[in-house]
């Protein structure tokens, strides 16, 4: 058993290992045709002048590649800006586009190959290694060991994965081009899905589904004899696929906007922007769908659903960011803060964002009704700032690239805007609450150590007190992990949800008080 | 300083509830914590997962530091020598003196050991303190061949689970003809031995601990059992029970049987000094069916809680409600509501119902007119708020079944035992009543029985 584990280990590591490499393994040649085909007809005869000097060289690296037409774009934008000569500017970074068209590589002539060695290895291998090593764990629960491992406590392999993850999202978002030849690895994929390119993103979001299957499955034998858990696994696994995945690339085939139908404004902060009403607007039938479904999801769903099942019915069962941190984070949920500290900043940031998307929104939509008159180009500034603070930096580099070392839900917790609009509804107004078991507690800590969310759970459970938090995602691991039984997540009457003078069942005495 | 000194000895469940408590009540009081075990409070009911990498030592902790600050609650770590009751004073291991108004004692239990020969060999030990806990790690992280526990309870239960983790096999030795006598019937006996023995633990009832034998360096080699066979090991965890914690107030003058004791007030002997959780012993039983020293971790919280009231508001004497406990035993959880019988006599009718699977069972024990007495669950979970009614007020054991689902308390979508119970109810009593309807969600979805 120990060397099957072995294998899939090796299997992982082995795709990874490929997967790493793949980008070294491009080499560049661009020509004018390449140039002609890529640049908007704007720059097209400008950039085909700048670059000639490229053309028929052979370039080994994507560094040196991208080094030299940056080079080229930089000398002649600087001399423009100097002399104040703003509308001859070249804004537009070709570099992705450019790099992608010229590259060459084993990933453009044997895309499947590498597909298969590199994302297929690490998928068969991980799945592998994990059989064989639920076969050969030592008794003591789920949860057993984690602060044992190098990997989950924090340890030099925690903080090895954390970097490459920070990595991969900062290649990802801001140097994109540094992908291409892995973008390439997926094109026949995309093409046969959408009919178009494959671009980073649809990389990003090929790799991100495949991560919650493969974990997901992990979750369904972690987790074997719970229902509860192995059915929201399989609700965040079926919405990753289908709903942020498949329905997308579909739409496109069919000429339809790009448009993930459980992506929720303000975690779908652009919902709003111009170009996307532009796009629901232009598109007939189905665009004037989204841009109504989109809304009475905010208006509808968020507060009737919340009500009835508290906001699990969304970051733990729909939600993208939370699929991932259910599946691919379940094993660093534990490293969440749960000091007070961390309470009081989640408070500040979490409903800070909710605030500033809130306005950027209001900026904007005050600014396409009124044509543009009023703010002119202002909003454009406040989305780039958005984008990259939060969208980027907060929700992927953050959010992702700190599983290893701040928990699964960094982003969740700290950031997400539509988590603090969940929030809200479920603390105020729901039936949702975990209950505490009456006096059963020992306080043994299980529940606040393992809380994704960084909830001292024990706080409440300890008194008798039900936990009603707005942070709370309605995981269940608490309820799962409680060696006594004590807590369990229901939805009830809103009557006596919330208990402000908690009674711990078992002395007579205190009975007179009720 | 004028307020009034409460000093507290012991900072486990009984004590620091009593501090909080009187803290909520009593904003003015001086109240010192005392402990030389650990600074802070913990809980040692969760002294097993860290050992297991399932939690940190820190996360042991139910309150930041900050809390102690909050709250004006002094916490002092020092071990406690000599209790002065007519001069009101405490002294310590360093010499140094403490003055109170109020002392309340508790000091909690320590593992009784019968003076077996050997006992206090290296690597021998029980498991209550911050310090066994250490001990045990540095007596197992170089691997060990075998782990031999003794007492079948379940501090037992939790030593076997904790060196299983390990990969240490262990032999655990019961005296009594099955597990955990006092508590558990036969078929739930036979239930959780199973389980063991699917856990690897070589489980050995009827056997006893005869002598603890040294290897050449002073350490535990082997042990001997009642059959005189002779088991090699090198750990034992004695399990066999705790006794009240006392052994320092031995020249106090406080009147002691095994505990400190006290009245239903808490009032010890001495004017002013009180004693709660583990170490107290009651002159009577506090309730019908209850004993005389209570050593779980609810009642040392429900001590705490009284004391406290009773200093905050008029006085009232300790009225435990309906007992109730847990435990798990590896994967098994258990819950008890109420009082079983382990010896049922024929004023006592019985329903006992268990899953084909073998890891579940519910018993229900009635008196002869068919009112519940007390109910017994192992592998899901039942709601205390409805046991704790239904026993106060008196339920029959038909009404207890018949609203069971009510009762239910495994997270949603799992299987809904309590229709399985329902219907052998039904069949084994020969009554009738309507079976709760499964809803549509959980057709779809629900895990089946």
């Amino acid at each position: 058993m120990n060397m099957l584990k072995n294998v899939g280990l090796g299997l992982f590591l082995w795709g990874l290992a490929v997967f790493t490499l793949i980008p070294f393994l491009a080499s560049y040649r661009l020509t004018e045709e390449l140039v002609d085909s890529e640049v908007k007809e704007i720059h097209r005869e400008k950039v085909k002048e700048l670059l000639a000097p490229m053309y028929a060289v052979p370039y080994a690296s994507t560094y040196s590649f991208l080094h030299a037409y940056e080079g080229l774009m930089d000398t002649y934008n600087e001399v423009l800006k100097e002399e104040g000569r703003w509308e001859e500017v070249i804004w537009e970074d070709y570099g992705f586009l450019l790099a992608k068209a010229a590259m060459q590589g084993p990933s453009r002539n044997q895309p499947w190959l590498c597909l298969l060695l590199s994302l297929g290895s690490c998928m068969g291998g991980g799945l592998l290694f994990h059989l064989a090593w639920k076969k050969e764990k030592s008794p003591g629960g789920a949860f057993a060991g984690i602060f044992h491992s190098s990997l989950t406590n924090r340890g030099l392999l925690g903080i090895l994965v954390g970097s490459y993850l920070i990595l991969f999202y900062v290649i990802l978002y801001w140097f994109p081009a540094y992908f291409v030849s892995l973008v390439w690895m997926v094109d026949p994929l995309s093409r046969f899905l959408s009919g178009g390119p494959a671009s980073q993103w649809f990389l990003y979001g090929l790799v991100y589904t495949l991560a919650i299957l493969v974990m997901g499955i992990r979750m369904f034998s972690k987790y074997a004899g719970n229902r509860y858990q192995q059915l929201r696994t399989a609700s965040v696994m079926f919405f990753q696929t289908a709903f942020a995945f498949l329905i997308p690339e579909v739409l496109v085939r069919l000429n339809q906007p790009y448009f993930d139908f459980k992506n929720i404004w303000p975690l779908d902060y652009d919902f709003f922007f111009d170009y996307q009403l532009s796009t629901f607007l232009s598109s007939g039938g189905l665009g004037l769908f989204m841009l109504v479904w989109g809304c009475l999801l905010i208006v509808v769903a968020v507060p009737v659903f919340t009500y009835f099942y508290g906001k699990r019915w969304y970051c733990s069962w729909v939600c993208g960011c939370g699929g991932l941190a259910e599946t691919v984070g379940d094993s660093f949920r534990h490293l969440s803060d749960k000091s007070l500290k961390a309470w009081k900043w989640e408070r500040w940031t979490i409903h800070g964002v909710l605030a500033l998307a809130v306005f950027m929104t209001t900026l904007t939509l005050v600014n396409y009704f009124s044509g543009f008159k009023v703010l002119g180009d202002l909003t454009n500034q406040v989305h780039a700032f958005y984008g990259f603070a939060i969208g980027s930096a907060f929700a992927g580099v953050v959010g992702t690239g700190f599983y290893p070392l701040m928990g699964n839900r960094v982003w969740c917790r700290f950031g997400c805007p539509l988590a603090a609009y969940l929030g809200l509804v479920q603390r105020f107004k729901s039936r949702f609450r975990i209950t505490t078991n009456g006096g059963q507690c020992i306080s043994c800590g299980n529940c606040s150590t393992h809380c994704e969310m960084g909830i001292d759970v024990r706080a409440y459970a300890q008194q008798g007190q039900n936990i009603v938090r707005s942070s709370c995602v309605g995981c269940g691991i608490c309820a799962t992990v409680c060696p006594r039984g004590v807590l369990k997540l229901e939805n009830g009457p809103e009557k006596d949800r919330i208990h402000d003078f908690p009674i711990l069942i078992g002395r007579q005495t205190i009975q007179l008080k009720k | 300083m004028s307020s009034t000194h409460f000093v507290i000895l012991g900072n486990g469940i009984s004590g620091i509830t009593f501090a909080r408590h009187l803290r909520k009540g009593n904003a003015d009081a001086q109240i010192t914590v005392i402990s030389g075990e650990s600074p802070y409070f913990f809980s040692r009911t969760a002294l097993m997962y860290v050992y297991m990498g399932q939690m940190k030592w820190e996360h042991l902790y139910p309150y930041e530091p900050q809390f102690w600050v909050k709250n004006r609650i002094t916490l002092k770590q020092a071990w406690v020598t000599t209790l002065d009751v007519d001069a009101k004073k405490l002294g310590f291991d360093t010499g140094e003196e403490l003055s109170y108004d109020y002392l309340i004692l508790a000091t909690g239990s320590t593992p009784a050991f019968y003076d077996w020969p050997g006992q206090q060999l290296q690597g021998v030990q029980g498991l209550y303190t911050k310090q066994d806990l250490e001990d045990m790690e540095a007596s197992t992280h170089s691997p060990i061949n075998r782990a031999v526990i003794v007492g079948g309870g379940l501090i037992g239960v939790e030593l076997a689970e904790m060196l299983a983790y390990r990969k240490i096999p262990v032999t655990f030795l019961v005296r009594e003809s099955r597990f955990w006598e006092q508590s558990l019937l036969k078929q739930e006996a036979a239930l959780v031995h199973q389980h063991l023995l699917a856990q690897g633990i070589d489980l050995r009832l009827g056997t006893a601990l005869k002598e603890i034998i040294s290897d050449p360096q002073g350490r535990v080699g082997a042990v001997r059992t009642s059959q005189n066979e002779e088991i090699p090991c090198q750990f034992v965890g004695l399990a066999t029970g705790v006794k009240p914690n006392i052994d320092f107030l031995k020249n106090s003058g406080l009147n002691t049987r095994q505990g400190i004791l006290v009245n239903s007030y808490f009032q010890t002997s001495a004017r002013n000094v009180y004693a709660i959780g583990d170490c107290a012993e009651f002159e009577q039983v506090p309730a019908d069916g209850r004993k005389t020293i209570e050593q779980v971790w609810y009642t040392g919280r429900m001590h705490g809680e009284t004391l406290a009231a009773n200093f905050c508001t008029s006085p009232q004497p300790y009225a435990p409600g309906v007992w109730f406990n847990s435990a798990k035993f590896f994967e098994i959880e258990y819950q008890t509501y109420g009082v079983i019988a382990v010896e049922v006599g024929e004023d006592i009718q019985e329903f006992y119902w268990e899953h084909p699977g073998g890891k579940i069972a519910f018993r229900l024990q009635m008196d002869a007119k068919g009112k519940i007495l007390g109910v017994l669950a192992l592998g899901f979970r039942l709601r205390h708020e409805y046991f704790d009614r239904a026993i106060r007020e008196g339920w029959s054991g038909l009404k207890v079944i018949s609203t069971l689902h009510q009762a239910n308390f495994d997270p949603e979508f799992f299987a809904p035992h309590h229709v399985a119970i329902q219907k052998s109810f039904q069949s084994q009593m020969d009554v009738s009543f309507p079976l709760p309807k499964k809803s549509l969600i959980h057709h779809l979805f629900g895990a089946s029985s």
